[in-house]
């Protein structure tokens, strides 16, 4: 198509959105809010689901090894548990690296255990057991509690398939909220596009009659489409992105990211997130819209 | 001379099962004026439509310069168009539209370039003598040089044809002549001419082919022909 044919398009596209004003207004709000709820829900889930992973990643079963236990009776030991099912890597961690670890791990408060380091060191030996699937973490753990010479068992007592639950039970909630609210926008969107439609039917008529092709009558309800769908996300996006970053900063600010052990997704890369998404959602309601309308327009 | 339109054992029913067009067979020339006549309801306005595929026969071949359109695909319809003019008895114009913008629009809808569309619009508005209201807008004119609109429009793309469904059923005899003289003109440029008519007068004085059409079939058929049904 020339480019010229486009700004025919497009001008034919936005008088009709002025032309429409009130139509357009109503469908523009009702992309405003659906995007809105599909932006926060993005913002959540891809939020909860790094967390979730993050967690997973971190989800091992720790065996403190019984003191007295001597190298060979170690050795036994994890031959045991290598035969267990669901078990994806088991890792010896001499109690003087263990140590290491958890100084590293305080941060600024490791002075005061430096001291512990050699002969004074509380720790047991042990050994850092990777499942397969975090959820078997508890049935390993159980079953290894039962073998001599283990002292104790950690894993993450549950609270990842916790986690897991509530991430499923949220996504389903709002999937199904937001594609109510999708419908309802592409609903919107097709009947402002009908109304432009039904007020241009003699154009139609003229141009098909003319040996206009049915691409260059669409284009500019495609056009129209799109703009609804795309002027629906600006709100939407300006908003979240906006507010993710001050939540983020404050999370960053308040230090939350070492207490918890758990990193959020940097506000850049969410506004990019953002930015892709709900341009590309809002587009194709727009869209879908649009063409609903025409197709039945077009039978001259 | 050189076969332009032709009809093979054409039948059209409608959907609600009025046989509307039955078995006709018809050859139009190039540069031909074919008079459409007919009592009301007997097919006319059927005929003209399938020759620009507004209707589709149930049965039957339409070819027009070679092509059987009964045969196009519906992408391959609009060019087919561009080879026919078509004119209505109630214009059809666009009211938001100068005259020149209406005129303009057939060339602008099939991305003909400017420096052409300008050229040709100017062309074919001084041919209906209307160069000087190329700003009016529609309801500005009288009915007479509307139709004349219509027409520029319908040949600005040089067709090969132009198709008119009663042009001057809506005009008085004087603005009725006005088109005829203008349909004379353009078929003396070259352009085949068809055009279904009610009127008695003008078939009678401005002599030409005649095809008459009852109930759907071609009953009479003359070269230089009569209006033949009462006023
Ligand atoms: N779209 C349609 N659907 C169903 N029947 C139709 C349709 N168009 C026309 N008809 C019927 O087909 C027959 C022929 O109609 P057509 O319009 O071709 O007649 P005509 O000769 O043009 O009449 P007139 O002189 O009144 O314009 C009529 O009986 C009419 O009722
Ligand atoms: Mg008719």
């Amino acid at each position: 198509m020339r480019l010229r044919t486009l700004g025919r398009h497009g001008r034919e596209a936005i008088k009709s959105l002025g032309r429409n004003s009130w139509m357009s207004f109503a469908s523009i709000s009702a992309v405003t809010v659906a995007l809105l709820l599909v932006g926060l829900f993005l913002t959540v889930m891809l939020n909860l689901n790094t967390i979730a992973n993050q967690v997973e990643n971190s989800v091992e079963v720790d065996v403190f090894i019984d003191r007295t236990a001597k190298p060979a009776q170690q050795d036994a030991l994890k031959q045991q548990i290598e035969q267990l099912d669901h078990i994806k890597s088991i890792q010896y961690v001499p109690k003087e690296e263990g140590l290491k670890e958890f100084i590293k791990s305080m941060g600024d408060d490791a002075d005061v255990f430096k001291s512990m380091q050699g002969k004074e060191n509380p720790l047991p030996d042990k050994f850092v057991i990777k499942t397969t699937d975090p959820k078997q973490s508890i049935t390993v753990a159980k079953q290894i509690e039962q073998f001599k010479y283990v002292d104790e068992v950690r894993y993450g007592k549950g609270y990842v398939e916790k986690l897991f639950h509530v991430v499923d039970i949220a996504r389903n909630i709002g999937i199904v909220l937001i594609l109510g609210l999708l419908f309802t926008s592409v609903f919107l969107i097709a009947n402002t596009i009908k109304l432009t439609i039904v007020a241009r039917r003699n154009e139609i008529e003229i141009m098909k009659l003319c040996g206009a092709t049915n691409a260059f009558v669409r284009w500019p309800y495609f056009i129209e489409g799109f703009l609804l769908g795309l002027l629906g996300a600006v709100i939407p996006f300006l908003l979240i992105a906006v507010g993710y970053r001050e939540i983020y900063q404050w999370f960053i600010g308040k230090n939350y990211q070492s207490y918890l052990f758990v990193k959020l997704i940097p506000s850049d890369t969410m506004t990019l997130y953002l930015g892709g998404s709900l341009i590309l959602i809002g587009a194709l309601i727009g869209i879908w819209g649009s063409m609903t309308s025409v197709r039945k327009f077009l039978k001259i | 001379m050189i076969i332009l339109i032709e009809m093979q054992d054409v039948w059209k029913a409608y959907a609600n099962g009025v046989m509307a067009v039955n078995g006709i067979n018809v050859h139009i020339d190039k540069g031909e004026f074919v008079y459409i006549v007919g009592p009301s309801g007997s097919g006319k306005s059927t005929f003209i439509k399938m020759m620009y595929r507004e209707e589709v026969p149930t049965r039957g071949k339409i070819l027009i310069d070679g092509t059987d359109i009964t045969k196009l695909k519906y992408r391959e319809v609009p060019f087919l168009r561009r080879k026919i003019g078509v004119v209505f008895q109630d214009f059809k114009l666009l009211p938001k539209l100068t005259v020149y913008e209406n005129v303009a629009f057939a060339l602008e809808v099939i991305e003909e370039s400017p420096r052409q569309i300008r050229r040709k619009v100017m062309e074919v508005l001084d041919l209906v003598k209307l160069k000087h209201k190329a700003r009016f807008f529609p309801n500005e004119l009288s009915g007479g040089e509307q139709q004349r609109i219509a027409i520029a429009r319908s040949i600005v793309n040089n067709p090969p044809v132009v198709v008119a469904d009663e042009p001057t059923g809506n005009l008085d005899p004087e603005n009725a002549w006005s088109i005829m003289e203008i349909f004379e003109r353009i078929n003396n440029n070259g352009t085949t001419v068809v055009m279904a008519t009610h009127n008695k007068e003008i078939v009678d004085r401005m002599v030409k082919r005649v095809i008459a059409i009852e109930g759907g079939m071609i009953v009479r058929d003359d070269k230089e022909g009569v209006y033949g049904y009462e006023a």
